[in-house]
């Protein structure tokens, strides 16, 4: 299996040489950019698999990147990458259309797994990531629009997300549903899609107000 | 030196600016409605102890000056509507009563009543019966709700109001005579049209104040995710920095936990200690494992979904979460512990995961009663319960649960 092809978006110049100096062989940075017009050219011109995209970002932040290249590109990946884990971040790049979100504290070797991973067509969930879809998917389905089956979570994938707030990996889950990695990796992409399409409100609302409670 | 501190002088300085903001909407702010002293709205209270009078010579003062063409009305009905409520509990520093100015304020009145007097401006009984009731109906209208209670009663009040006044007026102009006598057919149109600005003057005044109010919180707010986005953009990505690179452990856990102590000032208005002074599960879960990370050199992943007010119950739960949590920092030989805990209607759980060296549980040793008495133990005696699975080489688990009293809908 090749490295894969990585274009990394971030506007600070010593968290992207640090991330170069760390993923190192493990994948292959093809380009870089600080901003959201020159990351939309460098992607365009260079041709990646994936982009490890930070959130806030000048000129629009990652989810204005994500909303120009997604169009023109459908199969290109996106990985999401940022310090901040304010909810409202989350659920904006993931619905924007990100295969993943890790915060900048990831460790260079999960974060080269989580691009091989995204890559290969997985998601990528974080156990904190985790814990906010089982907060905005918690209670009922809303009675009124939308497709019911988007709003909520299938028992098996309420489990599935409980595993991975509680830290265990793909494998792990896999190992204790006694399931394949791939059909829990099937149960995150399931998620993962339902975040981005549900129209349950809370996924607007609890954003702003799961702090407050 | 440290991002604390910094945010700290921030504060400070919005602190400062917004003081400004405010002095320019406010009056004197000695000069308030007095909420101890007071009779009907606590304005003779006020501008008594503002001007150094006795509240009753104010009083008195109002009264008299209400039959100089109802002047002393007009005034306090003024003072009413403009002045707000002194908080209870300030400490202003306001001349104390004294006979001179008593005195004084007696000549002003005399001389005003005399002026008016000579003008030929003094009432006739008939019209002063009108205007007092015109005004109690005007009272009535204008009793300033509390900021709280704005609409309850509200609609009684005006049409109390509305009725009071418009006999008051009614029987203004039933007296005929009287008008004869002050010859002024003008001055009963200009009462007609006082009171009716009268009436609507409240609203005006009240919205006029929360404007500034709203205008207030507005600038805050601003100011506030200004700084929030210069520090994210700045602090914060060099405190993941450091985490990332290959720092000495205490280095990175000091810059964990000062980002923790950052975001939670930047992003989240609630106060550590939770929301009026009652404790939340999630803010004391989030002390308890800060206090963890920094007595060892550990990074803890806590994750709660739900939130819900301390109770005891849960406060056991919150002490069994910490002894695990040390347990895993001290004996699994791992860098970081993952807490997940789960609120749900009627109970909530807690997972403490490592995926260190592990043990057999039954051959816990017997000097190592954090297991047995501080997690299962206590978990026992709040009514939970607890499961511990280890095996050697394969990490540890403890499994924390415990009832929660259900909550009850918010009007009860």
């Amino acid at each position: 299996m090749t490295a894969p092809r990585v274009f990394l978006v971030d506007d600070h110049q010593m968290f992207r040489a640090g991330v170069r100096a760390e993923l190192g062989d493990a994948v292959d940075i093809v380009g870089e950019a600080a901003d959201v017009e020159s990351a939309v050219e460098g992607i365009r011109a260079t041709d990646p698999e994936v982009v490890l995209l930070d959130v806030h970002l000048p000129g629009g932040g990652g989810k204005a990147v994500l909303e120009t290249l997604k169009p023109e590109r459908p199969d290109l990946v996106f990985l999401a990458l940022s310090v901040s884990d304010a909810a409202e971040d989350v659920i904006a790049v993931i619905r924007a259309g990100a295969r993943g979100y890790v915060t900048k504290t990831i460790s260079s070797v999960d974060l080269a797994a989580a691009v091989t991973r995204v890559r290969d067509g997985d998601a990528v969930f974080s156990p904190r990531l985790a814990g906010f879809v089982l907060d905005a998917f918690s209670g009922e389905a809303p009675p009124e629009v939308g497709d019911p089956e988007l709003d909520q979570l299938s028992p098996r994938e309420r489990e599935v997300m409980r595993l991975i707030a509680r830290g265990y990996t793909y494998k792990e889950i896999a190992r204790r549903l006694t399931l394949s990695v791939k059909t829990v990796e099937t149960h995150v992409s399931a998620v993962l899609r339902k975040l981005q399409l549900s129209s349950r409100h809370e996924l607007t609302r609890w954003a702003t107000e799961r702090r407050i409670v | 030196m440290s991002a604390g501190g910094w945010s700290c002088d921030h504060r400070q300085i919005m602190a400062s600016r917004l003081h400004l903001d405010e002095r320019l909407l406010r009056l004197p702010s000695d000069l308030a409605r007095s909420p101890n002293d007071r009779v009907v709205a606590g304005v003779a209270g006020g501008l008594g102890g503002y001007l150094g009078v006795d509240p009753i010579a104010m009083r008195l003062a109002l009264v008299v000056l209400s039959l100089a063409n109802g002047l002393g009305l007009a005034l306090y009905l003024v003072g009413w509507g403009m002045l707000p409520t002194a908080s209870p509990g300030r400490v202003s520093h306001r001349p104390s009563p004294s006979a001179e100015r008593t005195v004084g304020l007696g000549l002003l009145t005399i001389g005003t009543l005399l002026l008016f007097g000579q003008a030929g401006l003094l009432l006739p009984a008939g019209f002063v019966w009108a205007v007092a009731l015109a005004a109690v109906g005007l009272g009535l209208v204008w009793a300033r709700t509390d900021e709280t209670n704005r609409t309850g009663g509200l609609l009684l009040r005006c049409l109390g109001g509305g009725v009071l006044l418009v006999v008051g007026l009614g029987l203004l102009f039933a007296s005929g005579g009287a008008l004869e006598t002050i010859g002024q057919l003008g001055l009963a149109v200009l009462a007609t049209g006082v009171g009716v600005s009268l009436l609507l003057g409240p609203w005006i005044l009240r919205l006029w104040r929360d404007l500034g109010v709203e205008r207030r919180q507005r600038i805050r707010s601003e100011e506030r995710s200004e700084i929030a986005a210069h520090l994210h953009d700045s602090v914060l990505q060099t405190l993941a920095l450091i985490q990332r690179a290959d720092a000495p452990g205490r280095a990175r856990t000091l810059a964990r936990r000062q980002e923790r102590e950052l975001r939670a000032w930047l992003f989240d208005e609630r106060p550590p200690d939770g929301v009026d002074g009652i404790a939340s599960l999630a803010a004391s879960l989030e002390r308890v494992v800060t206090e963890v990370e920094d007595q060892h050199d550990v990074e803890v992943d806590l994750v709660v979904v739900g939130e819900c007010p301390l109770e005891p119950r849960l406060d056991a739960l919150v002490a069994a979460v910490r002894e695990a949590t040390l347990n895993a920092a001290r004996h699994a030989g791992v860098d970081d512990v993952s807490v997940y805990v789960e609120v749900e209607a009627e109970k909530v759980t807690a997972y403490v995961r490592d995926r260190g060296q592990g043990f057999v549980p039954d051959e816990v040793e017997p000097g190592r009663v954090g297991v047995r008495e501080s997690i299962i133990g206590r978990m026992a005696r709040h009514g939970g319960r607890a499961e511990v699975h280890s095996n050697p080489g394969g990490g540890t688990e403890v499994v924390l649960e415990v009832g929660r009293t259900p909550e009850r809908e918010p009007s009860a």
